[in-house]
């Protein structure tokens, strides 16, 4: 069970949670990895910031709010932080 | 008095003020430190400074003529004096006419025919004492929500503006709505990546069809600048504060216009045709939207900031919330509303009753932090160059 006073799920269908306080490297938030093993947080993650709850492969939707909110740009493993260094928007773009 | 009215100065429009100001306003920037010596002589007034009224073309100036006129005839103004140079685009007593269809007492000088800078500062000073002598005779009476039009806002936003301050303004939208009045919705390109879920809320093809337009036209309007979003939407403050992309940065947005149907789509600066939810078009400039709000005749503007902010409007309470624990503290000055405790568990809804009670406070006449402090920022949104 992920922990409720760490970080929050809006929709059964996003693959991060959004942290409600500074989460450290090691921190234990509930998360599991595939097989169902505990999974420590891989990366510190700022209050406010995003943490994959799921696997989410290279060129994948990031789903928050049950919506797509951009795509991976690399595989981003259970624990992970998701900010710009591993996922971006796919609007606002100029199209070449 | 019950929770679906409040108490505020009925004007000869029919339209009910939570203020009572009297207004000073250039039709041209010329005017700008005239009007502003003649609201520090005079106390009870506002003054309005701006950057707009000649050189515009096209649509660009129709609407800073509308923001102009809009701006004067919101019910939070009991009296306006209009202040023009002589020689602009759009003249000062074109605009006082414009304002004086509300029945409101208006008046114009002009510093080219009104015996020069001094003297036209001394006559808009007698008008002006005159009009706050008669507005400090009005009193409040009871009115319904129904006359209400209250301005969502955005901005400084971070995590926390969708995790609690934009669903708190949510629940207080429904709420308006749900007692007759209105709400309103603007910042564009803060639609983008989430315009599919206010599309399903339109009340028909018609408003379904402009919301699809209005986001189409922002992203063109980006797109022709030949350079990506990046590093403007979401802004330097928004990715510190943990949103990522304008698509995470909307879908949080645009939880602050609540659950209802969304009923029109007006421009800038339009009043609302309809009551209920209705969505401006105004660009996410923290103050040039809630001045196109205000100039729709929003009498309040409920502004959510994740990162904190001071900005206040002339004419209207400017009311502050944040679901940020620590902008609540660090800018306490600034913060009239804290829901952050919706992080530490409180409910929604429970959250979203006590915003509307602050709310009810606010249009009763309490003073907001950006009044105490007067904050009276004015900004007009663009829509083309300066000739």
């Amino acid at each position: 069970m992920l922990s409720e006073a760490a970080v929050v799920v809006f929709d059964p269908a996003d693959n991060v949670a959004t942290a409600k306080t500074n989460l450290a490297t090691g921190d234990d938030i509930g998360l599991n990895d595939v097989e169902g093993e505990s999974v420590p947080l891989n990366d510190p993650i700022p209050f406010g910031h995003k943490v994959a709850i799921r696997p989410i492969p290279e060129g994948a939707w990031v789903v928050k709010y049950g919506a797509c909110i951009g795509r991976a740009t690399r595989a981003i493993a259970v624990g992970e932080h998701v900010h710009v260094h591993n996922m971006v928007s796919v609007r606002g773009k100029v199209r070449s | 008095m019950n929770e679906a009215s409040f108490m505020g100065y009925r004007r000869p429009d029919g339209s009910i003020g939570v203020r009572n100001h009297v207004l000073i306003l250039p039709s041209i920037f010329c005017t700008d430190h005239v009007v502003s010596q003649i609201a520090a002589m005079v106390r009870g007034t506002v003054a309005v400074q701006h950057d707009h009224g000649c050189g515009q073309l096209g649509i660009d100036i129709e609407q800073t003529e509308r923001t102009l006129i809009g701006i004067g005839k919101n019910p939070n103004v009991a009296a306006v004096v209009v202040v023009g140079l002589g020689c602009e685009q759009l003249s000062a007593p074109y605009i006082a006419a414009k304002i004086a269809e509300s029945g409101k007492p208006t008046a114009h000088v002009v510093l080219q025919e009104d015996g020069g800078t001094l003297q036209t500062m001394a006559k808009g000073c007698r008008i002006a004492a005159e009009f706050v002598r008669e507005a400090s005779q009005l009193k409040r009476e009871p009115a319904s929500l129904g006359a209400l039009i209250i301005g969502t806002q955005c901005g400084g936003s971070d995590a926390t503006s969708g995790m609690a301050a934009n669903a708190a303004l949510g629940v207080v939208s429904d709420r308006v709505i749900e007692a007759g009045g209105t709400a309103l919705l603007t910042e564009t390109s803060e639609f983008v990546g989430a315009e599919h879920l206010l599309v399903q809320r339109a009340i028909d093809e018609k408003v379904a069809g402009q919301i699809i337009k209005i986001v189409d036209i922002v992203e063109a309007r980006a797109e022709a600048m030949g350079v990506d979003w990046v590093g403007s939407q979401p802004s330097p403050g928004n990715v510190a504060g943990g949103l990522t992309t304008i698509e995470e940065k909307s879908l949080g947005a645009i939880y602050k216009g609540g659950s209802t149907p969304v009923r029109a789509v007006i421009r800038y600066a339009e009043p609302p045709p309809t009551h209920g939810l209705v969505i401006m078009d105004t660009s996410s400039d923290d103050v040039a939207s809630p001045v196109g709000m205000a100039a729709g005749g929003a009498q309040v503007i409920l502004f959510t900031t994740g990162r904190g902010t001071p900005v206040g409007l002339p004419i209207c309470p400017v009311l502050k919330i944040t679901g940020n624990p620590r902008v609540a503290q660090a800018m306490a000055e600034s913060i009239d509303f804290d829901a952050s405790p919706i992080l530490k568990g409180m409910p929604l809804l429970e959250s979203g009753q006590r915003l509307f009670q602050e709310l009810l406070q606010v249009v009763n006449g309490k003073l907001t932090y950006a009044e105490i402090f007067g904050f009276q920022d004015f900004s007009i949104d663009r829509l083309g160059p300066v000739l």
